[in-house]
């Protein structure tokens, strides 16, 4: 898999997926909450600090206009900027009284509003650190009664660095308590995530085992929400395909089992009908000519019935899994001569073996494998009949060929197969219709492969290979 | 010609074979089961015991191992091909060869005939030493040091070919030829077998032979010692 499609299918595992909404639902919620609060406690600190700016100066003007000459001169300025303290500056037209930057900050917004009310006004402004410039005029009590402006007007600068300090320090806070719940809420996803993908991985596990062949894979539910429900499900559906598998299994046992017991009680009576028929055999010549007609054909038909119930068993023993490879060192190019003198094919058949093949492997069934080939050949092919040993690494390869008219296309898939007749014009051939059954089975146990095709100018033509080291078992 | 003992539960089977075997000049007596079998030993002794392994009562294996603890009567089981278990059991009990059911009586002759020609002396020998081992080919006995060796038929004629030629590895293959007769079709049991009850009774150490020596991959060779 390419780095990026993985990257792509991790995250688009359902675990990141749940964790990383986890993570974001948790930590928005986190510091919106955290910022929220703290947004609010800023400027309720910040109104605190103006309100309580607002009241001291006023409190200052209030305490000290009364006692003001009017028109006030200049010291009468100077005595009420000293009073408020700090950076303050009080005008009476073109009269000043200044201390401190108050001219730089006051905007000409604040000047001309404060002329205007009767009310203290404030501005919050930034000029190294945030400030507040506080404004307003100084009334008087007319002899009428009436409260109206003297014309002087108070403007005051106060530092709001500390109040911006504790706005600061919450906002800190708020980021510490959003990155606090970071952690918290990476720990809370992965335990939900285990919660919601537990199930779902023991699921996907026991769908494996089943899928693999485990038929008893089976799923703990949990609690009753939709996964348990689904956990349920599943049992159900492995038990019923366990109950079926089982079925099937046990009655293709019990076939099979009957199989090997017929073949079995065959060979009882077979043994009986093969050593009289050869008594009568015997006597063959000396007969009349119809019972020495029945008299080989007895023989002949006690013969095939005899190879059939041996075979019935081979196949049985293959199908109960009771067939063992017992493995040895087996030079390949005498066996193979050994299984055709044995038989007597071996001026007929032609052995291409140039060499010596030592191998190490089941020798009986290697007799088997070529007797049935070669046996097959000579039945169903024509003369000459080839057969080819090489040797190589790891494998031997065994060819039989022959020189008759080849295999259909449609006989080849089934050569293999159990009582398949490819010739139905020879509905009774002279072997019991599973040798080549037999002879596949032999290979596969060896874990080998045996192919059945067509040779570029010849016949049918079989293939075989074997593994040339076959492990011994202890 | 030989006196056969025939050991098969089916009645059938035991007739059949009787007839067959008798029409090939020999002198067949029948036992249905395992006791009668060991019964009818004490009273004519045959030269050879053809033996079936599936008997009700004591089975055939059993009844190797009490022939066997009695001498060197040459036993030929009848097994059914491909039981593994049964031939190598048998093997081990003491038998001296095999045949497969449904078996031909042409073939049981064969054998019968060549496990009886293991016991003939067919040799003009002179005693042989090897070690504390005295092989006498003529009077066909075996000592070791001052104490006869009690061989059956098989396995004395399987040491002989073997001792023929101190220090020559013969294959499992020449040997099933040599000793058994058989046409070769690929079953080196017997020799095993047989090699190995052999060791018992001869080697000090079995374990660790001295007269017969596997030679991995080829076969078995005598010494040299």
């Amino acid at each position: 898999m390419r780095p990026l499609a993985r990257a792509r299918s991790v995250l688009g595992g359902l675990r990141a997926r749940l964790i990383l909404a986890f993570i974001a639902v948790a930590v928005t919620g986190a510091a919106a909450a955290a910022w929220a609060s703290a947004a609010s406690a800023g400027s309720s600190l910040l109104e605190e600090a103006q309100r309580r700016i607002a009241d001291e100066i006023e409190r200052k003007v209030t305490a000290t206009a009364p006692s003001m000459p009017y028109p006030p001169d200049q010291a009468a300025l100077d005595r009420l900027r000293t009073t408020i303290g700090g950076p303050a500056l009080v005008t009476y037209g073109a009269l000043r009284s200044a201390t401190g930057p108050v001219q730089d900050l006051l905007t000409p917004r604040l000047r001309s509003a404060t002329g205007e009310t009767d009310r203290l006004l404030a501005q919050r402004v930034q000029r190294g650190g945030p400030k507040l410039v506080v404004g307003t005029p100084v009334l008087i009590t007319g002899l009428d009664g009436v409260r109206r402006h003297s014309g002087v007007e108070v403007y005051a600068v106060r530092d709001l660095g500390g109040v911006q300090q504790q706005v600061d320090a919450l906002t800190a806070n708020a980021s510490r308590t959003s990155a606090l719940a970071l952690p918290v809420a990476v720990l809370l996803a992965l335990l939900a995530a285990r919660g919601v993908l537990r199930p779902v991985r023991d699921l996907r596990t026991a769908a494996r085992r089943l899928a693999g062949g485990d038929l008893g894979a089976r799923l703990r539910p949990r609690g009753s929400d939709e996964l348990a429900e689904l956990a349920e499900t599943f049992n159900d559906t492995a038990a019923s395909l366990e109950r079926s598998v089982g079925e099937l299994a046990r009655m293709e046992a019990d076939a099979r089992r009957f199989v090997a017991d017929v073949s079995h009680e065959l060979r009882t009576p077979l043994t009986t009908l093969t050593a009289v028929t050869e008594v009568l055999e015997g006597e063959a010549e000396r007969m009349p000519a119809d019972a020495r007609e029945s008299t080989r054909l007895a023989v002949s038909e006690t013969r095939k019935l005899a190879r059939l119930a041996e075979d019935l068993i081979e196949v049985s023993r293959f199908d109960s899994g009771a067939a063992t490879l017992r493995p040895e060192e087996v030079e390949l190019r005498a066996a193979v001569r050994d299984c055709l003198h044995t038989r007597g094919w071996l001026d007929e058949v032609q052995l291409d073996a140039p060499e010596e093949v030592a191998a190490v492997l089941d020798r009986r069934r290697l007799d088997v494998i070529t007797a049935n080939l070669v046996g097959n050949a000579r039945r169903h092919g024509a003369p000459p009949v080839v057969v080819r040993l090489r040797g190589e690494q790891e494998w031997v390869h065994l060819e039989v060929t022959d020189h008759g008219a080849g295999l259909a296309d449609e006989v080849a898939p089934h050569v293999f197969d159990r009582f398949y007749k490819a010739d139905t014009a020879r509905a009774r051939s002279e072997g019991s219709g599973l040798g080549m059954a037999i002879t596949a089975e032999n290979v596969k146990l060896h874990g080998g492969t045996i192919e059945a095709g067509n040779a570029a100018g010849a016949g049918a033509r079989f293939t075989v290979r074997l593994p040339r080291w076959t492990e011994v078992s202890p | 010609m030989a006196r056969i003992l025939l050991i098969e539960d089916d009645q059938a089977i035991r007739s059949g074979l009787a007839l067959a075997l008798g029409r090939h000049g020999h002198d067949v007596r029948e036992a249905g089961t395992g006791e009668q079998g060991l019964r009818a030993l004490g009273s004519t002794p045959p030269d050879v015991v053809v033996l079936d392994l599936m008997l009700p009562g004591i089975d055939g294996f059993e009844v190797c191992r009490r022939i066997r603890a009695d001498g060197d009567l040459p036993i030929i089981m009848l097994t059914a091909r491909g039981d593994d278990l049964d031939i190598v059991g048998g093997l081990e009990a003491g038998a001296d060869d095999y045949v497969v059911k449904p078996v031909q009586p042409r073939v049981l002759d064969a054998r019968v005939r060549a496990v009886l020609r293991r016991g003939a002396p067919a040799e003009h020998g002179a005693r042989e030493r090897h070690h504390d081992l005295t092989i006498d080919r003529a009077a066909l006995t075996v000592h070791k040091g001052e104490v006869q060796v009690s061989l059956t038929p098989t396995e004395l004629r399987l040491l002989l070919e073997l001792s023929r030629a101190p220090g020559q590895v013969l294959s499992r293959r020449q040997l099933l030829e040599l000793v058994w007769e058989h046409d070769y079709l690929g079953d080196s049991r017997l020799v095993d077998n047989c090699v190995q009850r052999l060791r018992a009774k001869i080697e000090d150490e079995p374990s660790r032979p001295v007269f017969v020596q596997t030679v991995r991959g080829f076969g078995y060779r005598f010494g040299p010692v």
